[in-house]
């Protein structure tokens, strides 16, 4: 029986080759995805483990400035550093200057690293890491040892296009007129875990990093220790904790380890399950594939099961039979994918570069647990799709193998339809409560229910899709005459198999068009959000809101034609809720603030000066506060304020939850930068040379921008459009798979209908019009899962549209989108009919209809 | 063409009591089977003749235990089918009937040999290599073993399967017009074989026909018309097959007629 299977296998290469492709192609995102993420996790790991040391004197308290750019004014002498340093637990104590704020040109004069990781400049100085070795390695050069000279990691100097000994120009966040400096290049390091995660390294002479980012104060910002022998991380940072100055605190490298891990997990979380969603789209298209595959198969071994079930071969047997093609086919399939995995894990790691996130090569490695849960997968979902077909042809009577007629009975689908309405009544009902808010997320009720929709159509789409074939096959017969028809009941004649293929491309779609239509509402409620909240003439920011240097607002004052420049400086704070700290956004804002934007108050008032604030609606409720009451917020560096809640305004995006004057930032030691400068235009000033002056300010810091309404707009619908594209390029996958589904079952029917297609041509089909045939049935099973996918893609996107409408205000539907994925599914149906179409064209006609 | 000698001729190999087997219902309803009374002896070579669609398959069908009859009892070798789960039904057509049909006989995917030893192979049982030695042999096969059934003339092919039938040594040997599709030269070598290995090997070999040729080979012949046995030949000529066709033909015909 093994040998029987084992030669089933060779004798259909070609056609179990398609469906096993879907397999390899699914476990081939899969584990792509799983290597990226453990390579991801480890790279962060080795920097954050090889770049901490025993013990850190930093600011006390739990807000971190450092994530969101913020500069504290709290410094440390170096008089208190020899104090640390004397203790007997430290072996030594470094003082670091940790400047934000600066950012790398590259020789083009454009900022090196793009937009997701930070530049971190900080002075050199040797220091250990927890495990004893130099936190910073060099590779090139040497370091940094006067004023005017800099070392730069080597990714960095590479993408800069600098070479050693080049002049390397940075913008630093100084008050005076010209942020530009200009330093030479000495040489290249990176951390000691390899490579720095896309971040950009300036290292600098320690004088010129204080005279840059403390103002010439001969201090530090924190101090890095490392333990005596013999001495414990915990040991250590008590005794250090005992002598700092105020203000400060000393932690254990444990502790800033984990901190740090902590944060960048819940981002790596977030990657990893956003990719992990596709993969998981991808195996349950492939599985429908897998399944439709065998099920034809299975049809057309009628005769062979029936014989050996007369021969004495057990329902077990037969079934068993299938099983193990399936499984062979599955080990296969999830070998070959687990190797396009990592191929596909290094293109990912590429595009993520692009993105200023660098992953070694060396840590995209298939990990155990990632082949295990390949194999897993992929042996799973393929033994699962291929169960009922197996099962069912277990069931061929044995009598079918002498029977010349040899229909086997196939089930009405009476019964289907039934438990099909039953199953998107409950789907419904599922999304239903979701809307009206049962317990839990509303998206999971509604998830639930789309599940259940997308299945429900799958196993209707034989009936579902009867509509739309019977259209097809109208027009294509107006269109295409014999050939068109006859594709037309060539795609009806067998509903179950239509469908089954129609539904691997329906999934797809679906999610594209659910997508879609959450997109089109976000981008159509951003744009209606700007035009009421876009209240000032121009808005200068920074792509990341990270803040830049004050002085360039003072410069965009002086410009002719300017009424009044606001400035809004915004910093993460802790706040109390329920007697847990929640960290949030805070912002500070200046009187001019108010002239250009009206909030909308609920209760008391917007007049705020010294340590009063306002609080968003939705802030006063998780505080609980409203006018009269007092709430204390933590800024970055352990400073806590209580501030005077004077004022309740509607949620609104133009401020943070927690607003209060720009006074208040200074008092918690913040150091003075802008986030975002909103400014008006003077009476009968020229709209267009007030803009370009503003730009002229801005030359220097070639990322900060002064835009108008429609670029703002512009900016955000790019972000969503950007995030769109990703999402559309990672489906994509699904709906390859899906087209090779159509091409497996194109390529199954043809030979099935060998005799068919014989006669067909012995009376007088050209091959032309045979391969029209073909190419039009596959565009009808094309066009029947888009459609399909489309409807149910559109109400699941409404409706969790629906559920959203506190954020996504305006519903809008892709049209122009959807209309375009109609065309894709036509060409896609014409390009999976090529092979097929070619083959049966080559048959011969006498050999055909001798074929038995 | 006489049984031999010492050979258990009276026993039964297989039997058929009050057969009835009804395709469809009301206005389709069709008695392929109309009550079917018949002993099928062992060690013998027994032909089932008649007009087409007088339920000769159905007839063969339902002793071989690949169908079940609407009522009546079909006996083989001791065991009465009715009673039997589809588990027993399986291991009964594996353990004690062989098999020979018109058409698609034998897994394409398959060797010869394999093809051969596949009853076998699905019991999980060892292959008595003197008996397949001898089988092979005598269907005069040996340099076909490796090649796979698409290689093989039509002739061939029915020899293979004859070969499979027998090579599991059961009690009873059912063929359907195993001749049917084939030239009257391999049609000679298919029938001298089945007659072999009831003379040589004691097999009990039942086989439908409709070719008096075919029948000529036989130690018995039964004549079905309309689901019911109307006569039986012993040791028959060509001739008096075709005396007997001829009549039941023309009954058929002046039946449709009135
Ligand atoms: N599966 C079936 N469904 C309905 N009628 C059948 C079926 N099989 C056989 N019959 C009918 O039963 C009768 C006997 O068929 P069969 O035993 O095949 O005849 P024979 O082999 O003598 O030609 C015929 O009238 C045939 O049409
Ligand atoms: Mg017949």
């Amino acid at each position: 029986m093994l040998l029987l299977t084992w030669r089933n296998l060779l004798a259909r290469k070609v056609r179990l080759l398609m469906s096993t492709l879907a397999i390899v192609l699914g476990i081939g995102f899969l584990a792509g995805v799983m290597t990226f993420s453990t390579g991801l996790n480890a790279t962060f790991q080795n920097i954050v483990s090889g770049s901490t040391p025993d013990g850190l004197v930093r600011p006390a308290g739990d807000v971190s400035g450092a994530n969101a750019g913020v500069a504290t004014t709290q410094l440390i002498t170096p008089a208190d550093i020899d104090k640390i340093g004397a203790l007997p637990e430290v072996a030594a104590a470094t003082g670091s200057v940790d400047g934000f704020g600066s950012f790398l040109l590259g020789k083009d004069d454009k900022l090196v690293g793009g937009q997701g990781a930070p530049t971190l400049a900080f002075n050199y100085a040797p220091g250990e890491n927890m495990a004893g070795d130099e936190v910073l390695e060099l590779s090139q050069g040497g370091w940094p040892e006067k004023p005017g000279e800099v070392t730069l990691d080597t990714s960095s100097a590479e993408r800069g296009g600098y070479d050693i000994g080049d002049t390397v120009t940075m913008i630093v966040p100084t008050e005076v007129q010209d942020p530009r400096r200009t330093f030479t290049l000495v040489g290249t390091a990176d951390f000691n875990g390899g490579g720095t995660a896309g971040a950009t390294l300036v290292l600098l002479d320690t004088s010129e990093a204080q005279e840059i980012f403390l103002g010439g104060e001969d201090a530090f910002t924190s101090v890095a220790l490392t333990a005596a022998d013999g001495v414990s991380q915990t040991q250590l940072a008590d005794a250090a904790d005992a002598v700092v100055p105020g203000g400060f605190t000393a932690v254990t490298g444990d502790k800033v380890v984990k901190e740090t891990q902590d944060q960048i997990g819940q981002f790596l979380d977030v990657i990893s399950i956003f990719l992990t969603t596709f993969a998981v789209i991808a195996i349950v298209v492939g599985a429908f594939i897998i399944f439709n595959t065998f099920s034809i198969l299975v049809s057309q071994r009628v005769r062979e099961s029936a014989l050996l079930r007369a021969l004495g071969a057990s329902k077990k047997q037969v079934t068993r039979s299938v099983l193990i093609e399936a499984f062979l086919m599955a080990v296969v399939g999830a070998t070959l994918g687990l190797l396009l995995g990592l191929g596909l894990s290094r293109l990912l790691a590429g595009l993520f570069r692009t993105f200023g996130l660098d992953i070694a090569g060396d840590v995209l490695t298939l990990t155990p647990f990632t082949i295990i849960a390949g194999y897993v997968v992929g042996i799973l979902v393929t033994m699962v799709a291929a169960f009922v077909p197996a099962r069912r042809a277990a069931k061929v009577p044995p009598v079918a193998a002498m029977r010349d007629d040899l229909v086997v009975q196939e089930k009405g689908m009476g019964r289907r339809l039934v438990l099909g309405s039953i199953a998107m009544a409950v789907g419904v009902a599922l999304a239903a409560a979701g809307l009206v808010g049962a317990p839990g997320t509303d998206a999971i009720w509604i998830g639930a229910g789309a599940v259940i929709w997308v299945i429900t159509t799958a196993v209707l789409a034989p009936v579902l899709g009867h509509p739309v074939l019977v259209a097809c096959r109208a027009v294509f017969g107006r269109l295409f005459g014999t050939a068109g028809l006859l594709a037309g009941e060539n795609a009806l004649r067998n509903p179950r198999r239509t469908g089954a293929t129609a539904s691997a491309l329906m999934i797809g779609l679906a999610v594209v068009s659910a997508v879609g239509v959450l997109a089109s509402s976000l981008s159509a409620t951003n744009d209606k959000v700007v035009d009421d909240q876009f209240k000032s003439d121009f808005l200068v920011q920074m792509p990341t809101f990270q803040g830049f240097p004050s002085g360039f607002g003072d410069r965009m004052q002086d410009v002719d034609g300017v009424d009044l420049v606001s400035r809004q400086q915004g910093t993460p704070v802790s706040v109390d809720v329920d007697g847990t700290p929640d960290q949030t956004f805070a912002i500070g804002v200046d009187p001019g603030f108010f002239e250009i934007y009206d909030l909308t108050m609920i209760d008391g008032t917007d007049q705020i000066s010294g340590h009063q604030t306002l609080l968003s609606e939705g802030r006063a409720d998780d505080l609980k506060a409203g006018p009269g009451d007092t709430i204390d917020v933590e800024f970055p560096g352990g400073k806590k304020i209580p501030l005077e809640v004077v004022g309740v305004f509607e949620d609104t995006p133009t401020t943070g939850g927690i607003t209060f004057p720009l006074s208040v930032l200074a008092d918690a030691g913040i150091k003075r930068s802008d986030s975002t400068l909103s400014i008006t235009l003077a009476d009968g000033a020229d709209r267009a040379t007030v803009k370009r002056d503003l730009e002229d300010v801005v030359k220097d810091l070639p990322i900060l921008s002064v835009q108008d309404k429609e670029e703002f707009k512009e900016l955000i619908s790019g972000q969503v459009n950007q995030l769109l594209y990703v999402i559309y390029g990672l489906l994509a996958l699904a709906v390859v798979i899906a087209v090779i589904g159509i091409v497996n079952t194109l390529g199954l029917s043809v030979l099935e209908r060998t005799r068919e297609i014989g006669l067909l041509r012995a009376v007088g089909l050209s091959r032309r019009k045979l391969r029209t045939m073909i190419t039009l049935e596959s565009v009808a099973i094309a066009l029947l899962g888009a459609v399909l996918g489309m409807v149910v893609g559109l109400v699941i996107g409404v409706v969790l549209r629906q559920s959203l409408k506190d954020d996504l205000t305006v519903l809008s539907l892709p049209v122009s989108n959807l209309l375009i994925f109609l065309v894709v599914a036509v060409i896609f149906g014409v390009l999976a009919a090529i092979v097929p179409a070619i083959r049966a064209s080559r048959m011969k006609v006498l050999a055909a209809i001798a074929t038995e | 063409m006489t049984q031999q000698p010492g050979d258990a001729t009276n026993a039964v190999a297989a039997s058929a009591r009050d057969l009835i087997k009804v395709y469809g219902k009301g206005e389709a309803e069709v008695r392929a089977l109309d009550g079917v009374t018949v002993d099928l002896m062992q060690g013998e070579f027994t032909a089932i003749m008649g007009p087409s669609g007088s339920g000769k398959s159905t007839l063969m069908h339902c002793l071989a235990a690949l169908d079940t009859p609407t009522s009546g009892e079909a006996v083989v070798d001791g065991t009465s089918l009715g009673k039997l789960k589809d588990k027993d039904l399986t291991t009964l057509r594996r353990e004690r009937v062989g098999f020979v049909f018109q058409s698609f006989n034998l897994v394409p995917t398959l060797s010869a040999e394999e093809n051969i030893l596949l009853p076998l192979s699905l019991a999980g049982r060892k292959p008595d290599r003197a008996w397949f030695d001898q089988v092979v042999d005598a269907v005069g096969l040996r340099p076909r073993l490796g090649h796979r059934p698409s290689e093989m003339s039509g002739g061939q092919q029915q020899r293979v399967a004859c070969a499979r039938a027998l090579v599991s040594q059961p009690r009873i040997v059912f063929a359907d017009e195993p001749t049917g599709n084939l030239d009257s030269t391999s049609s000679a070598e298919v029938l001298g074989f089945l007659r072999r290995s009831v003379d040589e090997f004691g097999q009990t070999v039942v086989m439908v026909t409709h070719d008096p040729v075919a029948a000529s080979y036989t130690d018995r012949v039964l004549f079905l018309a309309d689901g019911v046995i109307v006569d039986e030949l012993r040791s028959p000529d060509r001739d008096q097959i075709l005396a007997k066709m001829a009549s039941l033909q023309d009954a058929a015909v002046k039946k449709a007629a009135s």
